[in-house]
């Protein structure tokens, strides 16, 4: 066991400890996160000033715009969401949580970080070859994404499906890693009824991953063989169908966004009761809605192309169903809010960021409705209503959760607390300037703003939108800089910040028992028993207002 | 007050406008109801569930069913409105995308990077005979069916007409029909709403509503000018 | 090492199976939407193109057939090898592996000869869409071919040591899952409408 500790690169770098390789996956995913922030602000001073070259950058023409948006998304849903709250999160929590001393495979499992380097290299490459990045947007539809001559983008496309595919297969790997590490290492008492919400959340999201991927691995195959030696999978000349694509991608893109917030719905699901001190509301009519949820997400596909020349007659179902998902998250939304109801509340950092990825959720889940209705649907297809629609969901699920995640366990990933007065300025700004960018793309979609244009004054019934493209950039700009709080706080912290005791939010589950951080290999001094359920806050006749899963005993 | 959201939506000037507008105000109006309710709930619990000094936390798992139906019940009521919306939605999206009345005028639209292009079948009312012409401008007269047979010639465009409230993918190698009546004159805008390549943010055109009689004349100098070539 | 022997020490809830069957199924689960994804798509656009048919009568149905065969075998022979393994017969399971792995080579060649048969009558992969995912879905199951072909290869020098021999099952598993694909291959392609 030492000798694996005495050596740099087997600790640093080729480690097979799940918890080294968590914090890989979270620095990686946090880089990328900023670049991703970074390309939001390039293409969002274009929109707001078109035609002037953007401070930092210069000028964006429209295929540098193009490949700016499409990178934008490709990097912030497979490159942030899910190596952070799959990656990082899972990896990290998954075997503490169950009280196993690490993955059921750590070699996979590093194997799987390194698969998803080289992913990440793969796709930094492309913007360094001829022609530059992909620039069919992140859903990369063929016919334009399936012959170099219409985008005019050769080589940095073909990386581009190369990464994603290296990413699916790394993502492939922790999955199969996380099922059977759950299943088969829970520690003695840990039953599934036993389970914290974020490991059953995790499992779900793996469950979704892996049984939607595959048509789209094919259908990346398909696109790279139409790209490269010149089939016609996807191009009608030869008899191949451009909307095939389109079924094979939605087939898997409804499911990947409840890869990403059932994890962040899992991390919500533990901060909350942790600072209201009370029990998590509902635990299994939480479970069953996801299960529910999970099983609807693959018959919703369709809705993403109502207009796109499929049958109509097809958005009849598909419209029905997507009305009726609502329902599961209406469950596990409404038993967080009970969750709430008679706690004691203190508002921490962690805690607010979880709050508000439950309130700004909430947005994002409402204004999905209209895009659902397959007649109002019609309208706002490709508008800037879009956009708005999807990042009030994302940017709740992967970047408030997340944070939410990072202030919540960073004692445990470190075993240093992060500043409160940091944390909390970080999350004001940030949470205010996100609605002041995403309320005016509402407005602007409803006005009939087309999504993926470079210079809104192309079109005059647009030039009255300019204000509202302002206000978002300056938002945006306020935003980025207020990360600055956030990164600052964290590389402090991990070097000068409070020292952390084992238990410092008088959390109930397993990953309190170790000590912060947990021991380099094996993470319990003692793999602990489990006695009782997850969530026990506030336990009548104790007087101590949490019962850790391990103690045998509660006074 | 009552077209709250269809306020900031250009002019309608289609028949079936008010179907799509009034389903979207509908849906605009009970989910910001339901939304305010959700965050009216959360924000009070956050403030009323404050810590207090010696009151504890009260024990509620929700694991009866009494508990339970503090969230079911709220949740059969979206489910109601979920399906009211749903029904209301796909009438109007089987009188606009499935339904097709019987055709005044016929259009070839055809995309492609980066402009599109609109074929008249001329006087005759037939495809493929000498007086075809090809327009800059959708010329349509006012309170007749239009259809489009759109098609694309490279990549996926998708025809955006947003006073009409209009808007369909162009798919190469599909023949998609749709249709419209417009029901005002005027010049509206026309763009692409489908990444297609550097030049979808110019991809512009417009829509021109004429009275019947300026549409037949029209129609009727473009026919003898494309003879004539 | 450590984390696999501190596991026995630790007392913990019942597995549902041991930890390479059950990671495996989980993968050959992926695996199953992959090849079902890409045959779902190659039926909706058979049955589109009704011309397709008279393409499927080109295919070489006779090695289609002596493929079936083949793998069949190939797969029965790694359930005895797998038998053999689960007792410690190291020679008997040893020797059984070896052929599930020979025929499985055979199988290459046949695959190899037909594909050459076909490109000398002009056809390739740019033909037509049905020869595109002709050769696109056979090519991807004859990879998978050679990725189990390595495992079996690897899981055999692991037995002639005597250890892992859990690996037979594992490997095993992937074979079997091979051999189905090909099952639902043969018929979509080979036997016309």
């Amino acid at each position: 066991m030492t000798s694996h500790q005495s050596n740099f690169w087997n600790y640093y770098i080729f480690s097979k400890d799940h918890k080294m390789i968590a914090k890989q996956y979270l620095i990686t995913g946090l880089i990328m996160a900023l670049l991703g922030g970074l390309m939001a602000y390039v293409f969002r001073m274009q929109l707001a000033f078109p035609g002037e070259a953007v401070p930092g950058f210069g000028d964006v023409d429209s295929g540098t715009y193009n490949q700016l948006i499409t990178l934008h998304g490709t990097i912030m849903v497979f490159w942030v969401g899910m190596p952070i709250l799959l990656g990082a999160f899972g990896n990290f929590l998954i075997p503490l949580m169950i009280g196993a001393d690490d993955m059921a495979f750590p070699t996979l499992n590093m194997m799987s970080y390194w698969t998803f380097f080289v992913s990440t290299l793969v796709l930094l490459a492309s913007f360094f070859v001829e022609g530059g990045p992909a620039s069919s947007g992140w859903t990369a539809y063929p016919p334009l994404s399936a012959r170099p001559e219409y985008s005019g983008v050769m080589w940095g496309m073909n990386l581009w499906i190369l990464a994603v595919a290296l990413e699916f297969f790394s993502v492939l790997m922790g999955g199969v890693n996380y099922l059977t590490t759950t299943f088969n290492m829970r520690t003695k008492g840990m039953k599934f009824s036993r389970m914290p919400m974020f490991v059953w959340m995790q499992l779900a999201a793996t469950v979704n991953f892996m049984f939607s991927v595959g048509p789209l691995i094919a259908g990346a195959l398909m696109l790279l063989l139409d790209r490269t030696i010149g089939t016609s999978f996807f191009v009608p000349d030869k008899g191949g169908d451009p909307l095939l694509y389109q079924h094979l991608f939605w087939f898997f893109g409804h499911p990947e966004v409840y890869v990403l917030l059932l994890p962040s719905l899992g991390i919500v699901a533990e901060i909350i009761p942790t600072f209201s001190r009370k029990p998590l509301f509902g635990y299994k009519m939480i479970l069953i809605s996801t299960a529910f949820s999970s099983v609807l997400a693959f018959m919703v596909w369709a809705h993403h192309q109502f207009i796109s020349g499929m049958d109509p007659r097809m958005a009849m179902p598909f419209g029905l169903l997507t009305i009726i998902i609502s329902v599961p998250f209406a469950v596990v939304l409404f038993a967080y809010i009970a969750t709430l109801w008679k706690g004691s509340i203190t508002f921490t950092t962690p805690f607010l960021f979880a709050i508000a990825m439950i309130a700004e959720f909430l947005i994002g889940g409402v204004t999905g409705i209209i895009n659902g209705a397959a007649a109002a649907d019609i309208y706002v297809h490709d508008t800037y209503y879009v956009v708005s629609h999807f990042h009030f969901t994302l940017v709740p699920i992967t970047i408030f959760g997340m944070l939410a995640g990072v202030y919540y366990w960073f004692p445990k990933f470190f075993g240093r607390m992060m500043n409160e007065t940091l944390g909390k300025i970080h999350f004001w700004i940030t949470a205010i300037t996100f609605n002041v960018i995403f309320i005016p793309l509402l407005q602007m979609g409803m006005g009939g703003h087309q999504r993926r244009i470079p210079d809104p004054t192309e079109f005059e019934y647009l030039k009255g939108m300019m204000g509202m493209h302002k206000t978002a950039t300056i938002a945006l700009i306020i935003l980025l800089i207020a990360q600055a709080f956030f990164i600052f706080n964290f590389f402090y912290s991990m070097y000068k910040g409070k020292k952390a005791e084992a238990n410092p939010w008088k959390s109930t589950t397993l990953e309190w028992d170790a000590p912060s951080p947990p021991v380099a290999h094996g993470n319990f001094e003692v793999i602990p028993k489990v006695y009782r359920g997850p969530y026990e806050y506030s336990v009548p006749g104790c007087k101590q207002d949490w019962s850790p899963q391990s103690a045998e005993t509660v006074n | 007050m009552l077209d709250w959201i269809v306020g900031y939506m250009p002019e309608n000037i289609a028949t079936f406008g008010e179907d799509i507008d009034y389903v979207i105000n509908l849906i605009g109006y009970i989910v910001f109801i339901w939304w305010i309710l959700a965050e009216g709930v959360l924000f009070y619990f956050l403030f009323s569930s404050r810590k207090k000094e010696g009151v504890k936390a009260t024990y509620e798992d929700g694991s009866t069913m009494k508990a339970m139906s503090w969230v079911l019940i709220p949740v059969v009521l979206v489910l109601g409105f979920d399906l009211f919306i749903d029904y209301k939605s796909h009438s109007a999206w089987d009188k606009i995308k499935i339904q097709l009345p019987k055709a005044d005028v016929v259009y070839r639209v055809m995309g492609q990077q980066f402009a599109w292009t609109y074929t008249h079948p001329g006087v005759d009312g037939k495809f493929g005979t000498g007086d075809d012409f090809e327009p800059d401008d959708l010329v349509v007269p006012v309170h007749q069916v239009v259809h489009t047979v759109i098609s694309a010639l490279d990549v996926i465009h998708s025809l955006w007409i947003p006073n009409l409230r209009f808007k369909q993918d162009s798919v190469p190698g599909r023949i998609i029909t749709g249709w419209f009546e417009a029901t005002k004159t005027g010049d509206y805008p026309i763009a692409c709403a489908e990444l297609c390549g550097t030049g979808h943010g110019v991809m512009a055109s417009t829509l021109k509503v004429l009275e019947a009689d300026a549409y037949k004349s029209w129609v009727a100098q473009q026919s003898a000018a494309a003879l004539a070539q | 090492m450590s984390a696999s022997t501190a596991t026995n020490t630790v007392e913990t809830e019942p597995m549902l199976a041991p930890h390479g069957r059950l990671g495996m199924w989980m993968f050959l689960a992926s695996e199953v939407v992959v090849f079902g994804g890409l045959l779902a798509s190659y039926i909706f656009a058979r049955l589109r193109h009704s011309s397709w048919d008279e393409f499927a009568s080109q295919t070489m149905t006779s090695i289609g057939c002596i493929n079936t065969v083949l793998l069949l075998t190939s797969s029965l022979f790694i359930v005895l090898s797998h038998h053999w393994a689960e007792r410690k017969d190291i020679k008997k399971s040893g020797k059984y592996m070896l052929w599930a792995i020979l025929l499985g080579v055979l199988f290459l060649v046949f695959k190899g000869y037909e594909y050459q048969h076909e490109f000398a009558k002009g056809i390739t992969p740019l033909t037509n869409l049905f020869w595109s995912y002709y050769f696109f879905i056979t090519g991807l199951h004859a990879l998978h071919i050679v990725i189990g072909l390595v495992i079996n290869a690897l899981t055999l020098r692991e037995i002639r040591k005597g250890q892992n021999l859990q690996r037979v099952e594992v490997a095993g598993l992937y074979w079997h899952f091979v051999d189905v694909v090909w099952i639902f291959v043969f018929p979509l392609f080979y036997v016309a409408s």
